[in-house]
């Protein structure tokens, strides 16, 4: 994610966007990010799916991601094109699987406070810089800790174990 | 250093002599586990990850309990992915329906999880096993992968917040009514990142099966774990269970906490939390004229035989009314052996409920309930999300074991003394 600049339009969410919502159970049998990304917020905001658009930014209050455990979630977000979620703060689960499937997030509350559904920004994910391009504003989020740097620089946590176990043979 | 329970587990299994909030450890797992929704995620970054065997046999287990017996075929296929691979690593603690039971119910009765160790699960409802004092948390399938891999996970130690609970309770409260009123004084997100401690006089005389409750829901205030103090009870319970030697912690007398909150609870009513958030709690005498569709009692923060118990007593006699559709589901084979032996079974079937085989079921509008647009449950489960047991449309109240049987006699949302006089 080094030196990742991304850009895209907001969708603009509440308090407690829970993981239910991100994806429903029903379609908790699927594994396939693409498909999963079909359903992805369906329950909360049914025209959310058909115009986000690749490249898209999720802006959302405290707690996104709260409930259940289900990886489903933020592979769901990856599959239907979302880029970057950014939100007041994450339940930590959440949090912990974004990371590990790559879906980068950042945490700014005055970014979400000063962000509307519509708005153009571009992101620099290293410096953790979020532009508001339609508002001019910018905001800055609370950097990664540097172990969680180290695992998204690797490609993921799939990427670092590959590296332990071949280390351990 | 002072240090809390949870604190003093995470530097054990990080092999040092103390551990701080905030440091990132890799810690040793004591036991990993999945089910029939996160393991086939799990089991494909185990091979990306190149892994061939797990860390240890009889440390991972695999539970099909979601969607079983398989409500489709693509649950079916996915049963079929656990099965396969429980037969290739030779997993010693693996069964199927018939057999298999609710998997944070199961666990600790089979003597899976205990005090002092550290538990990691694919399920956000692993919390659970902190009703014995072990530190567990749910994670994601590529963690658990990891942890199935290596035996180990990478943890954040969390800031704690000691809870303190006074008083007496009153008849008809129990442990869902503690922990739904927490919830409602905290809020969702009240102990994000943190370790819940649950302590006090009113916890010393709570049963296993209602710390279990506690613990259970410890995710839904947002917590990385909920952890509770071994005790006699604690002891007792694991008497003929436990299948290794464990190790009891303890917090120190001056060990730092985040937060420190007192609960006088002596005046506490049974709870009901309303849609759509665990935390939009009532006591239920505030609830008003709520009329309701289904009942379900069941799931892994109320499907043991302590609320099995409570269920049969207020249902013994008695007619579900006919509007509330009432389904009963036990959380293992071991606890519906005992409701047949006690006469449950038949207080149950003569009062008009659906009894089912242990299945998640419709805690998350997988199958065995789903609601219908417009419909209402009072339910025992954990979560009253939107859309969580059916249609968007659909409404899910939150209570105890008690509630749930009283209402489901008058058809609306009811103090248990009403009906019991």
């Amino acid at each position: 994610m080094a030196g990742m600049i991304l850009e895209g339009k907001a969708w603009r969410y509440g308090r407690n966007v829970d993981t239910d919502v991100i994806i429903p159970a029903r379609y908790l049998s699927l594994t396939d990010a693409k498909e999963l990304g079909e359903h992805c917020l369906e329950d909360l905001d049914p025209e959310f799916i058909n115009h986000v658009e690749a490249g898209d930014i999720i802006v959302a209050e405290e707690n996104f991601g709260s409930g259940s455990s289900r990886e489903h979630a933020p592979l769901a977000l990856k599959g239907c094109g979302v880029s970057l979620v950014i939100a007041s703060s994450f339940a930590r689960i959440f949090y912990r699987n974004s990371i590990n499937v790559g879906l980068p997030i950042l945490e700014s509350p005055e970014a979400v406070e000063g962000i509307k559904t519509g708005d153009r920004l571009r992101v620099d994910l290293e410096e953790g810089l979020i532009e508001n391009l339609t508002t001019g504003n910018n905001y800055r989020s609370t950097p990664f800790p540097s172990f969680m740097r180290e695992i998204i620089a690797g490609n993921g946590l799939v990427e670092y174990v590959k590296k332990r176990l071949r280390g351990n043979t | 250093m002072a240090q809390t329970i949870t604190e003093k587990i995470l530097a054990f299994h990080a092999e040092r002599d103390e551990v701080r909030p905030g440091e990132l450890i890799d810690a040793r797992v004591d036991l990993a586990l999945a089910n029939d929704i996160t393991a086939p995620l799990a089991l494909e970054a185990f091979r990306q990850m190149g892994a061939k065997r797990v860390f240890d046999p009889a440390k991972v287990v695999l539970v099909p309990d979601h969607f079983t017996p398989s409500r489709d075929i693509a649950a079916a296929e996915n049963c079929v992915l656990l099965r396969n691979f429980a037969r290739e690593q030779e997993l010693e603690n693996y069964s199927d329906v018939g057999r298999v039971g609710i998997e944070h119910v199961m666990i600790p009765e089979e003597g899976l999880a205990l005090p002092g160790e550290i538990i990691v699960g694919a399920d956000s409802h692993t919390c659970t096993y902190g009703a014995l004092g072990a530190f567990s948390t749910g994670v994601g399938s590529t963690d658990l992968a990891m942890a199935m891999a290596l035996g180990e996970v990478w943890l954040r130690v969390p800031e704690s917040i000691r809870l303190e609970y006074t008083g007496e309770l009153r008849p008809w409260v129990g442990g869902k009514d503690l922990i739904l009123f927490t919830i409602g004084k905290i809020g969702v997100d009240g102990a994000r990142y943190r370790a819940i401690e649950f302590r006090g006089p009113a916890i010393d005389d709570l049963s296993m099966d209602g710390r279990f409750t506690m613990a259970n829901m410890a995710i839904e205030a947002g917590a990385k774990n909920g952890i509770f103090h071994v005790d006699r009870k604690t002891q007792a319970w694991l008497e003929g269970r436990s299948r290794r030697d464990y190790r009891i912690f303890t917090s120190d007398p001056d060990a730092a906490y985040a937060d420190e909150i007192e609960f006088d609870v002596s005046d506490l009513e049974p709870q009901v939390a309303f849609p759509h958030l665990p935390s939009n709690v009532r006591p239920v005498s505030e609830a008003g004229e709520v009329e309701l569709d289904q009942a379900v009692i069941g799931s892994c923060t109320n499907g043991r035989l302590e609320d099995m118990e409570i269920a049969a007593k207020i249902l013994a006699g008695r007619q579900v009314h006919p509007r509330v559709r009432t389904i009963v589901i036990p959380g293992t084979q071991a606890i519906l052996k005992e409701m047949v032996r006690r006469g449950w079974m038949l207080t149950f079937l003569e009062a008009g409920v659906a009894v089912s085989t242990p299945t998640c079921g419709p805690c998350l509008g997988g199958h065995m309930g789903v609601l219908a647009r417009g419909e209402r449950a009072v339910s025992t489960t954990n979560r009253n999300f939107v859309g969580r047991m059916g249609h968007t449309g659909s409404e899910v109240y939150l209570a105890g074991p008690a509630v749930a049987a009283a209402s489901a006699v008058t058809g609306h949302l009811t103090h248990p003394a009403e009906v019991m006089g």
